[in-house]
């Protein structure tokens, strides 16, 4: 039962983009069109999964002074990986998402999962957290990226929805919309969640 | 001197770091609710991004080109910039302990800042040269300054503003850098 709620908690409750304001930097950068937005979210999931097991069965040998830099290089060759995989085997996704492949090195949500979670609990309970966490942060990718493609491109995933009459609203696709598109998603949480804290 | 200009004017206001790169978010929404913090971490980031495109280039075209490493340029930069903070924070703390007071706190962050590790990447991504490079670092930093201290400023007004209730704090916040983004967005039509 617990370990649902650990892997449920980040979906909503803690999600780390919304709630947290963590990771903020590729949630906004590729929130452009939805293909992108699940690539980014697999390629954290993935590190933040990977990053989770090791740091957490390696919680024990890691002296406390140093624990950064450890956890630090394990995230960087998870994102070695993923970088070396992701080029060779989805070469357009890897030009799309560019330079934030190898920043999610310093994408705070995994680094905050590790010292936060990984590092004070077992495997199991890891595994769950870092499945759940990484769901959450592709949710909160795909929700931006949802409305900045409808209304930025008229489409989705490639898909045309509006009539083609529709004059595409360009800025929502343009830096300016990805601000304004989350800030106006976390207000309506903050708008539904209220009720519930009070 | 014309090449340094529109490398200034590029980095600070065209491809602006925070507004249109989107890197360094986290400090730049975390950070900005006083304009003297601000100022701080902008001057803390000015520094060590100078200080790490100088090294990580160095890195890349004289220990990892020849040795044919380039694979491991992520984890060298991001270690190479760990230890770099690591070393300015000790130093600071020991020559310029007034300074360290003021900046100290900001130093540890700013590993984790995506714009010092997303400037080295781009100086080595666009190939610019050594002295292009530090340039870059330093043009950058300021540019992050610049709308950091913007920001902090629009926010301590925002302070006694009537905000509704759902939107007080961060998502106001992110209405703001949409708007500052919305200016930032005229400047990319100039053509230098």
């Amino acid at each position: 039962m617990s370990l649902i709620k650990e892997l449920t908690k980040g979906f909503i409750k803690e999600n780390p983009v919304f709630i947290m304001a963590l990771g903020l930097c590729p949630a906004l950068a590729v929130s452009n069109s939805i293909e992108n937005a699940i690539g980014m979210g697999g390629a954290a999931t993935f590190v933040l999964l990977c990053s989770n097991i090791l740091i957490s069965l390696l919680k024990n040998f890691i002296p406390p002074k140093i624990r950064i830099p450890c956890y630090i290089v394990v995230i960087a060759s998870f994102v070695t990986i993923v970088d070396m995989t992701m080029n060779a085997y989805l070469p357009d996704l890897h030009r799309n998402l560019g330079i934030f492949i190898p920043l999610i090195v310093v994408n705070c949500v995994i680094l905050g999962r590790a010292e936060a979670f990984a590092s004070r609990n077992s495997v199991l309970k890891s595994i769950f957290d870092g499945i759940g966490m990484g769901i959450g942060f592709t949710i909160a990718l795909v929700a931006v990226a949802f409305f900045r493609e409808l209304l930025g491109a008229g489409q989705l995933m490639g898909i045309q929805i509006f009539p083609n009459n529709y004059q595409p609203i360009l800025v929502a696709i343009l830096a300016p919309g990805a601000f304004l598109t989350l800030g106006l998603l976390m207000g309506l949480i903050n708008l539904f969640k209220k009720p519930e804290t009070d | 001197m014309g090449n340094i200009f529109t490398l200034a004017i590029s980095a600070i206001f065209i491809n602006n770091f925070v507004l249109t790169r989107f890197l360094g978010l986290c400090p730049y929404i975390g950070v900005s609710k006083k304009l003297d913090q601000a100022l701080g971490m902008g001057m803390a980031v000015i520094f060590v991004m100078s200080m790490a495109s100088t090294i990580t280039w160095m890195i890349h075209n004289y220990l990892l080109i020849p040795f044919d490493l380039v694979y491991l340029q992520t984890i060298a930069f991001i270690l190479t910039i760990a230890t770099l903070v690591q070393f300015v924070e000790m130093v600071i703390q020991k020559m310029a302990p007034s300074l360290y007071k003021s900046l100290g706190v900001f130093l540890p962050l700013i590993t984790t800042n995506c714009a010092v590790l997303g400037v080295s990447i781009i100086n080595i991504n666009e190939s610019l040269t050594f002295i292009e490079s530090i340039l870059h670092g330093i043009f950058a930093g300021i540019g992050f300054t610049v709308v950091l201290i913007i920001m902090a400023g629009l926010r301590e007004r925002l302070d006694k503003s009537p905000v509704p209730e759902s939107m007080k704090d961060l998502p106001i916040s992110f209405i703001l850098a949409g708007c500052m983004a919305l200016a930032f967005l005229g400047f990319a039509g100039f053509n230098i």
